[in-house]
């Protein structure tokens, strides 16, 4: 009887070498991915990533970015993380992307009217402060970058920015006995692909939500969202004078305009030059106002200092070509606003700062 | 008892099956996939192209001497005699052509179909699928991330748009930089664009190989020669100067240099490897 059992055994082992062999024969042998959240099979590795909770703010639209493609893990945040604020990333170590994107100015520079990288160079353009990164269609003020997981080679390669060059920061990382393990735990192996350092990076730009400001919780009638008379007054004038183009909970609705800057000192063609259209010279993508009241300056060449300047454009700014004609109404440049009436609308700006996202640990430098 | 000599019968009549079906998969396993060549050269009217060291003429008189060129030859179909043609998987027909290294020059397709091929069509440049793709649909020579400042660099990382075609050099018609030297620049890309229609530059190119047949077995590996004349960038369909040009990238009138560029190919012959 064991006898005969062993036999059976035998056979059935045989029998599973064939088919075995049978299917590897001609084709590659494919290793399976290792699947998230479940150990691999491949000792010594053990690889177990956590899903982050991502969630959307219940008075937002949904997010644009493909989180398919793309699934958060509280490890690949964390690398994403630990790379955003590391001076590596720049060619002489010494500029970070939190260099120019600082949190107590929601993330843009403060004190900088145009873009300041490494050597002290200076850019052409003002800094945008990030926030709310799942939900734009498009990134920068031309709109020149429509994928987040493409974003960071920019500021990566720019002599002006980083001055990187992206094979030899990808080889310094993989160099780097810090990094090994992020990678290791985020994705299962040490390697470090083009995609996975680009991924990582979005995995924690997309965390970076700010929905907690003041208004916010008036929107969402929970506790806390008090808007005074001033403010609300200030709420009612924006959406008169100001939410066709600082549209909905994101306080834009992503397309480019003209708002009637003077091109006397400034020439930049914004959007003409993407896409070479015409009627897209001197337009910029309509900016997000959430915590605007810390990101001074303002404008894509931070010509105004003050919310102040910014309202006293609005309304003193004389006729250009490609004026947008909802700033064009009864015949004349500008939005009709009293002194009072500014002061306002600033009132409600400043409801937009999110207190909470500014001093929001899980966005500050790691350790 | 009875019941495992019944089981063991069983197990053996499957060990039986196992090996005739994989008795019966084995003659089309043993005959090896076969491949087919493209073999650029890149001349300037009748002379090889040569970085660095030639100066050549163009038609509007202009001496000038190439630096770098570099084109993207991308979603490959090989046209058989019957007018059907075998599509070359998306995820193997992107190649980077460039002048600094012969080995990219030659391509060659594996696991092709047997047959007879009159004609090869490619794409100059990189679909707008693939421009817009994930990142990790961007391996091998579309991967971004390369050295954006050297000669390999055909990524516009501000526009997320890869460079077609990319001719450097130098010529006494451009104007004079810092070091005294006169430098001209064709970097060409734009494939329509994403949400906002812009350009389209992207330019489908057949080669036909007029009375020759391409015979496409395990056992003859034919190369088909493609040649590529720099001089039809400047003398193409619309006489471009390198003076009133020596810049050309992000501007409207790349799409005459494309248009140019579009007629640069020609049929040169087959080379056929023949083993046995
Ligand atoms: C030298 C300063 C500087 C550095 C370093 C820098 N940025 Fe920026 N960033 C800017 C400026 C300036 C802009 C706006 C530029 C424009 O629109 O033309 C910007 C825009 C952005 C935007 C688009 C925001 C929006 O709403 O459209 C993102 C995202 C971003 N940066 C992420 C990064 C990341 C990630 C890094 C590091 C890899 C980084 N930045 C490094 C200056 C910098
Ligand atoms: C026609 C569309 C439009 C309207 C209406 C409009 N804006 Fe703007 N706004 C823009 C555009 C476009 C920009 C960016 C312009 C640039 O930098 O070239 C901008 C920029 C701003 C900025 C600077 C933000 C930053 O981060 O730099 C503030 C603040 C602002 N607008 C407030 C307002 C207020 C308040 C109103 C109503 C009184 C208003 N806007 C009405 C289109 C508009």
């Amino acid at each position: 009887m064991k006898q005969l059992q062993l036999i059976g055994f035998l056979l059935s082992a045989a029998l599973f070498g064939v088919v075995a062999s049978c299917q590897s024969g001609g084709s590659e042998v494919v290793t399976p991915a290792p699947v998230p959240g479940k150990p691999d099979m491949k000792p010594p590795v053990v690889y177990q990533t956590t899903p982050y909770p991502w969630k959307k703010p219940t008075n937002f639209p949904d997010p644009v970015y493909n989180f398919a493609n793309n699934p958060l893990t509280l490890e690949g945040v964390a690398l994403g993380r630990t790379l955003f604020y590391d001076d590596m990333l720049s060619v002489n170590g010494t500029v970070s992307c939190a260099f120019c994107h600082q949190q107590p100015a929601a993330f843009a520079h403060p004190d900088h009217a145009l873009s300041h990288g490494v050597n002290d160079k200076i850019g052409t353009r003002n800094n945008l402060g990030l926030q709310n990164l799942a939900f734009y269609k498009n990134f920068f003020w031309d709109g020149g970058v429509a994928d987040l997981d493409l974003l960071p080679i920019a500021p990566i390669e720019n002599p002006v920015e980083m001055a990187h060059s992206m094979p030899n920061l990808l080889n310094a990382v993989r160099q780097s006995a810090k990094y090994r393990p992020l990678f290791q735990s985020a994705f299962g192996s040490d390697s470090v692909t083009t995609a996975r350092f680009l991924k990582s990076l979005s995995q924690f730009m997309l965390t970076m939500v700010s929905a907690n400001s003041r208004y916010d919780k008036h929107a969402r009638k929970e506790a806390g969202g008090q808007l005074t008379s001033d403010e609300l007054a200030g709420l009612n004038l924006f959406q008169q004078k100001c939410s066709s183009c600082h549209a909905g909970e994101l306080f834009t609705d992503q397309s480019f305009r003209n708002n009637g800057l003077s091109r006397v000192l400034n020439q930049d063609v914004g959007r003409y030059g993407i896409t070479l259209r015409t009627e897209d010279k001197f337009k910029f993508k309509v900016p997000s106002l959430r915590n605007v009241a810390r990101t001074p300056p303002y404008m894509h060449d931070g010509r105004f200092w003050t919310l102040n300047d910014v309202l006293n454009h609005y309304t003193t700014m004389q006729e250009v070509p490609e004026l947008d004609p909802v700033l064009r109404q009864n015949g004349k440049p500008g939005v009709l606003l009293t002194d009072p009436e500014k002061q306002q609308i600033i009132a409600f700006l400043n409801t937009l700062t999110d207190t909470a996202y500014i001093a929001d640990r899980q966005f500050s430098a790691p350790n | 008892m009875r019941r495992l000599f019944l089981s063991l019968s069983l197990l053996t009549a499957a060990l039986l099956a196992g090996f005739l079906a994989c008795n019966t998969n084995d003659p089309e396993a043993a005959r090896p996939p076969a491949k087919f060549g493209l073999d650029f050269s890149n001349v300037v009217g009748t002379q090889p192209l040569q970085l660095g060291t030639v100066a050549y003429k163009n038609a509007s008189g202009e001496s000038f001497t190439p630096t770098n060129f570099n084109y993207f030859v991308s979603n490959i179909r090989l046209i058989r005699t019957d007018g059907s043609a075998y599509v070359v998987p998306q995820d193997s027909s992107y190649f980077l052509i460039r002048q600094t290294d012969p080995a990219t020059q030659k391509i060659t397709l594996n696991n092709v179909p047997e047959g007879s091929y009159k004609a090869v069509s490619f794409v100059l440049g990189v679909d707008s699928l693939r421009s817009t793709a994930d990142i990790s649909k961007r391996t091998g020579a579309l991967d971004p991330a390369v050295d954006h400042t050297g000669a390999n660099g055909m990524y516009w990382s501000w526009n997320s748009g890869y460079i077609f075609m990319k001719l450097e050099g130098t010529s006494p018609s451009a104007p004079r930089d810092a070091t005294g030297r006169g430098n001209f620049r064709y970097h060409i890309g734009y494939f329509g664009g994403r949400d906002t229609k812009t350009i389209n530059n992207l330019k489908t190119i057949t080669v036909s190989f007029g009375a020759d047949v391409a015979q496409v077995d395990p056992f003859r590996q034919p190369a088909v020669q493609i040649q590529a004349d720099v001089l039809t960038i400047f003398d193409g369909t619309t006489p471009i100067s390198i003076k009133a040009y020596p810049e050309v990238m992000i501007s409207p009138f790349s799409a005459t240099v494309a248009k140019n560029y579009a007629g640069m190919f020609s049929y040169k012959g087959l080379k056929t490897a023949v083993t046995d």
